[in-house]
């Protein structure tokens, strides 16, 4: 029997553009979750501190618990569509790795940048904006590629509760696939699409990264 | 969200709390057992990608790229899907053996962060100036000793905290496990959960992987700020990327997760 035939093509396709679009609305929500979390972290200081105690609680919570278990807790808990529940979940635990991520780029910005910056006359939320941030990011951009990757092959989780992606819609067609090389022919596609889109974007970060040496 | 308080709820799911530390010491022993799996495998790929042999090299490049490339859910699928069959045209058995949960646990995951370990263990080795490798040469050092006594004692420092931070998401990606009925925590929470309808099993489960996850994060900590200690190669050299500007925490992480 067949195994490529257009329905089975067509369906794993519209699994991977489910996964896609998880994957880019996750990574651009956690980013701008990270930031806030980040800055919160790094410069709650004095009354504001215990801010900074709970943000360091949440990302330690992410940081040592399996994605997998927070994704059934959030099928457990909530409604709503699978892909709507997907990207609550992924945006939760990757807005943690996300915040340390932008740390890290605060953290690389040296001190004499805060001060010109307030001698200009910069307030708090400008500073961060105009000199601190940009700056920030253009350290952790390698750190970030490398992450969208890390939610693209995690997606691969979503499996577990049955949300229409990639993977999940590759395992249905298995269902089909009874010869060995059926199988291995199913397997190879899978992978190699998933090896694609990821390979894709660290050639992107190897080409930035040659950019920076370079300027 | 009600219920979460509920005495008769956690007392009904306690009362199931032995599958879950069942599943705990599972988790436990695939981790460990795969953990060494990553290490060996790891370190032989990293130490190739750093020796003269095009061939060596190219090996591991593909190594890493295929596996650091394609999610480790699949890695697992593939291998107990398609496992068994490849074994039976292999051997010729009459019979479709089932691979151990156990086995496809260690050597899916063993494999997938040995790629991550391969990366680390070669950027540790390139981090040790030619220099070290010269010098060690022509004290009459032999190539595998001046790895043996030399670099590798000097890359462990570099090496160790980005190694504690891929134990930690190897722990982590065990889990997969229980996509495949594999009797590991995750798979008995799940279990409890859908037996009971209370969130607990789940919350219990939680607590369990951060028995097994915070003293890994805090040795990550430990180790990041070690590293950086002056006295290290790392000291002093870059003052300018000194973290203490703007008022910041010790120990920032690179953000390297796997």
């Amino acid at each position: 029997m067949e195994i490529f035939t257009a329905d089975n093509v067509t369906f794993m396709l519209q699994g991977l553009v489910n996964t896609i679009v998880i994957a880019a609305a996750s990574i651009v929500l956690s980013i701008l979750v990270g930031t806030v979390l980040a800055l919160v972290k790094t410069y709650c200081t004095g009354k504001l501190r215990p801010l900074a105690w709970l943000v360091s609680a949440y990302i330690e919570l992410f940081r040592c618990t399996p994605n997998l278990l927070w994704i059934l807790i959030f099928r457990f808990t909530l409604k709503g569509s699978g892909v709507a529940i997907s990207i609550a979940v992924f945006t939760t635990f990757t807005s943690a790795v996300m915040a340390e991520i932008v740390r890290g780029g605060l953290n690389a910005i040296p001190r004499g940048q805060f001060e010109a910056a307030r001698s200009q006359g910069f307030g708090f939320f400008g500073m961060m904006w105009h000199i601190v941030l940009p700056q920030a990011f253009r350290h952790i951009v390698p750190a970030l590629f490398s992450q969208c990757t890390t939610v693209i092959k995690d997606t691969s989780y979503l499996r577990g509760i049955d949300v229409h992606e990639f993977m999940r819609n590759s395992a249905v067609v298995m269902g089909q696939a009874v010869t060995l090389p059926q199988i291995l022919l199913l397997y190879g596609f899978v992978f190699l699409t998933y090896f694609v889109l990821n390979f894709c974007i660290s050639l992107a970060v190897r080409a930035y990264q040659r950019r920076l040496v370079a300027a | 969200m009600n219920g979460l308080f509920s005495a008769r709820r956690w007392s009904v799911t306690l009362a199931d709390s032995a599958a879950l530390w069942q599943g705990f010491f599972f988790t436990l022993q695939v981790s460990l057992a795969g953990l060494a799996v990553a290490l060996v495998v790891g370190t032989i790929f990293g130490t190739f990608s750093t020796t003269r042999s095009r061939i060596l090299r190219g090996i591991a490049r593909v190594y890493v790229e295929i596996y650091q490339n394609t999610p480790v859910v699949v890695q697992v699928f593939f291998m107990y899907t398609a496992g068994p069959q490849v074994i039976k045209a292999i051997t010729g058995a009459q019979t479709i053996t089932r691979i151990a949960p156990f086995v496809l646990g260690v050597v899916g995951v063993g494999l997938y962060h040995a790629a991550y370990v391969a990366e680390v263990i070669r950027t540790g080795i390139e981090a040790i100036p030619r220099g070290q490798m010269e010098a060690a040469q022509s004290q009459g050092f032999s190539r595998v000793q001046a790895y043996r006594y030399i670099i590798l004692p000097q890359t462990l420092r570099i090496i160790l905290p980005p190694l504690a931070n891929q134990a930690l998401n190897l722990v982590k990606n065990t889990s997969v496990l229980a996509l495949i009925a594999g009797g590991d925590l995750m798979y008995q929470a799940d279990v409890i959960v859908s037996q009971t309808g209370y969130l607990q099993g789940y919350i219990l489960c939680c607590v369990m992987y951060f028995i097994i996850c915070f003293p890994l994060a805090m040795l990550v900590s430990w180790l990041e700020r070690r590293a950086k200690e002056p006295g290290g190669r790392a000291g002093g050299a870059r003052g300018e990327k000194d973290a203490g500007g703007a008022g910041a925490a010790p120990g920032t992480t690179k953000g390297e997760v796997a």
